[in-house]
């Protein structure tokens, strides 16, 4: 008997249409978990470096976590692993939803697609009988449009469908696969199921799932039941409403805007509006927001409601989560949010990355601007901000015209355009477009964060220390007396000393050895919600949340079977995320990569900066160049690793530890 | 006929609250696994959410009695503008839908209000307060419940007459004795 894994795992040969159930080695669960953490093992072992995106070769695998169908509240993400036309490297976006929890009731841990389709299809999985059918009728279609289409036409209600819409079957580099009120959107997992020829992926399952020690599970979630409760009726004081609680951002509960329109950048990540938000603009947005919002809803098992039901004037229904309200209003310098509500609309059922897609737009505009795009480029395009949005995003998501270019990010749209456009892509890390934030005065703990991710993405670095330090000595004695999760009691020290201002602040505080610690911490609990597939927004992403490293390794042994204490959780989830870089490493990243935008901070202090990256990778075991070390990887059971990246001349001598 | 009190248990579902999360479904399928607590499925739930995600329709419903005949006409609602399935607030296990029966078996499933529990899990686990469960006193006349063979009798006496039955029983009688 397998627990809370169910210890198969579907494989569909898209060229010959070849499916098949294959039995899982119990061994992986014990090395790496589940959820993103097999994944990385899977692609490590089957797709060689010398496999680019769009080759066959490229595994597309959506998979489960361990907590998936269990009882666990807010287990209820998959993780999609690829690897990225955009960045080159293995990403990992991940949705919400009902997807992966149905999965697992069909009875498989995770669906691996190889090689290429030749007509388009779409995947139905019903327990035991799994079918490739024909789907050339959704092509073209929208991606909520479509899960709706094959509920029906397969008469399953309760079948649970990820889908691509246009910008995925046209590979767009920024595609999302949407399902539900989520999607998977980052780096372009959407572009590779588009290139596989894969429309959707239905499932339906009616087995079970089973624990190791169920009575035990479950008196271990009424405590994390109870601090649900407390902190959901208990905000925490002192920080700004958004990070006061847990889940998402609640982005469709509060309307009060201030922070972010005045904070985060407008356009293509340039400009901070100081006093943009006025009370006119508080009193049309706060209607625009409540008048839309049908509904508020969640993904599966979560008691909380990060999500909203959109039914906005003129607008066909769809459904919102977080932060994507905004971006396009900002990035296309509008200032009424039913724009953002209409063109989300839009982006949703093409089924793109609301973080990239605005500022890819925003880009095109600004080089159009600037004379390095011309009037023949923008032939037929409204002149007015929200037209002009709308004409860009139909381009772009059909690869028509300048839409072409522009479909490949910004990174590789500057590229191709030259002319000084490169200057104008200046929001990326590793070819990928990032948060539009600007800010004054290097972060040490951000930098790390920035630079050192595989993730490429802030939102799911980032979590348990705050963001900033408290103004007063009051606020930090307020935060740490009630701190639970922290891994140990003597770090509240580095939170009660750390200043808004002077030498205990940032860019001299934390000292580059405390944010090492910090900052691998953070990490650390995002690979543990990846692997069981547990939202970031009870664990990793929040402050003080529900899940965390004292009560994981309790739960996980309660679920599986596996004797795990903190030692060895954290053993478990290093070894994936030394796999995972070493992975990216054998596909050419390296130091020279790891570096936040030039302009993300006015105030730089490279010798800080190069300090911080040292420190950082000798604590994680990793020689100057960021490449894991031999005998890391031997602590780790990872010597086949060490020895492949030695062959490769990856790393050299073994270790490299010194600048050479 | 003497009156006694009887307690009445009733969930109220407020469907306006439900943010459609169907924990509902995992924590019944988990209580009534077997061994209690080994697995969850919520196929083999005695709660369903029936939901329509963009016509807002998210519709908690209970399993009711088992019908072994379907119903001679269905029912369409149209509430608030939301127009819901056919028979969807039955909560018949029955010929006509898969809702209710266990998928393995094909038996159908009952909401048993987890007897023996202090509240029953699908109430526990919904943090919405979706589901709330009230319990109420009623005075009732006391009625002698009628086990099966009282029923049959009781309907055979109704159709021909106590002193038929009586002589049927009788002649019944002597003819096995004899």
């Amino acid at each position: 008997m397998r627990y809370a894994e169910v210890g198969y795992n579907l494989e569909i040969d898209l060229a010959t249409g070849n499916i098949e159930r294959v039995e899982t080695d119990p061994k992986m669960m014990e090395l790496h978990l589940g959820g993103l953490g097999t994944s990385v093992k899977i692609h490590w072992d089957r797709v060689p470096p010398e496999t680019k995106p769009f080759d066959p070769e490229n595994l597309l695998i959506f998979s489960s976590g361990l907590f998936n169908g269990t009882p666990a509240f807010s287990a209820n993400r998959t993780v999609i692993t690829f690897i990225s036309p955009q960045s080159g490297l293995l990403a990992y976006p991940m949705m919400g939803g009902f997807w992966s929890s149905e999965l697992k009731y069909a009875g498989y841990d995770k669906v691996i697609l190889r090689n290429k389709s030749p007509k388009l299809v779409y995947i139905w999985i019903h327990n035991d009988k799994v079918e490739i059918r024909d789907a050339t009728h959704l092509k073209g279609k929208g991606a909520l449009e479509t899960q709706d289409l094959i509920r029906e036409e397969l008469k399953q209600p309760n079948a649970q469908v990820a889908a691509i819409g246009l910008a995925g079957e046209n590979r767009m580099f920024c595609a999302s696969i949407e399902q539900s009120r989520s999607s998977a959107s980052r780096l372009g997992g959407g572009a590779v199921m588009g290139d596989k020829n894969v429309k959707a992926i239905a499932v339906r399952g009616t087995k079970g799932v089973n624990l190791a020690d169920g009575v035990e599970f479950m008196k271990l979630m009424e405590e994390v039941t109870e601090y649900i409760n407390y902190r959901n009726t208990n905000p925490i004081p002192d920080v700004m409403t958004i990070l006061s609680g847990i889940g998402s951002p609640q982005e469709m509960v509060h309307t009060d805007e201030k922070w972010h329109t005045e904070n985060f950048a407008w356009g293509n990540a340039r400009n901070r509006r100081k006093n943009f938000w006025t009370d006119e603009i508080e009193e049309s947005w706060a209607k625009a927001q409540v008048e839309a919002i049908k509904r508020f809803i969640s993904c599966y098992n979560c008691p909380q409601h990060c999500g909203a039901l959109i039914d906005a004037p003129n607008v066909p229904r769809y459904m919102m989560k977080c932060f994507s309200k905004l971006t396009y209003s900002m990035a296309a310098y509008v200032d009424n949010l039913d724009f953002g509500f209409k063109i989300a609309q839009q982006a949703s059922e093409y089924g793109v990355d609301g973080f990239s897609t605005p500022q890819i737009l925003a880009f095109g505009v600004e080089l159009y601007e600037n004379g390095i795009l011309t009037d023949k480029d923008f032939e037929g395009c409204p002149k007015d901000n929200e037209g002009r949005f709308f004409w860009l995003l139909d381009r772009v998501v059909r690869r028509e015209g300048i839409g072409d270019v522009l479909a490949d990010g910004t990174y590789w749209a500057a590229k191709r355009i030259g002319n000084g456009a490169e200057e104008f892509a200046h929001n990326n890390i590793k070819k990928h477009e990032q948060l539009p934030i600007k800010l004054g005065m290097l972060d040490p703990l951000y930098f790390l964060m920035y630079s050192t991710n595989e993730k490429i993405s802030i939102t799911q670095i980032e979590g348990n220390w705050p963001q900033a330090a408290f103004p007063t000595k009051e606020q930090r004695e307020r935060f740490v007396e009630d701190w639970p999760q922290l891994p140990d009691e003597t770090w509240k020290e580095w939170l009660l000393e750390w200043e808004l201002r002077g030498e205990k602040a940032i860019p001299y505080f934390p000292t580059p050895d405390i944010a090492a610690q910090i900052v691998d911490w953070m990490e650390m609990l995002h690979n543990i919600d990846d692997a069981l597939c547990i939202c970031a927004g009870m664990g990793s992403f929040c402050l003080k949340p529900p899940y965390h490293i004292h009560n994981y390794p309790k739960l996980i042994s309660a679920a599986t079977g596996l004797d795990l204490d903190e030692e060895g959780l954290k053993k478990i989830v290093n070894r994936s995320r030394n796999l995972h870089r070493a992975y990216n490493n054998r596909l050419g990243m390296s130091r020279a990569d790891e570096k936040p935008p030039e302009d993300h901070w006015k105030k730089r202090f490279p010798e800080i900066e190069e300090e911080l990256l040292t420190t950082y990778y000798e604590f994680k075991g990793w020689n100057y160049d960021g490449i894991p070390t031999r005998e890391r990887l031997h602590e780790l059971d990872l010597d086949y690793v060490a020895d492949d990246l030695e062959k490769r001349g990856i790393l050299k001598d073994g270790q490299g530890q010194e600048e050479n | 006929m003497a009156k006694v009190k009887k307690k009445i248990k009733t969930i109220k579902i407020d469907a306006d609250r439900c943010n459609g999360c169907r924990g509902c479904e995992i924590a019944c399928s988990l209580f009534h696994a077997e061994p209690k607590y080994s697995s969850i499925n919520p196929a083999k739930s005695r709660i369903q959410v029936v939901s329509h995600r963009l016509k807002d329709i998210w519709l908690p419903v209970f399993a009711g009695e088992y019908t072994p005949a379907e119903c001679m006409g269905r029912d369409v609602y149209t509430i608030d503008g939301k127009e819901y399935d056919e028979c969807g607030f039955c909560r018949a296990a029955c010929p006509s839908r898969d809702l209710f029966k266990d998928p393995d078996t094909g038996l159908p499933l009952k909401c048993d209000m987890c007897e023996g529990e202090e509240e029953p899990w699908c109430v526990k686990w919904c943090l919405n307060d979706v589901l709330v469960v009230e319990e109420r006193e009623e005075e009732v006349e006391e009625e002698e419940a009628l086990d099966d063979m009282e029923i049959g009798l009781e309907a055979l006496t109704n159709k021909f007459g106590m002193s038929k039955v009586m002589e049927t029983l009788a002649r019944m009688s002597m003819a096995k004795k004899g």
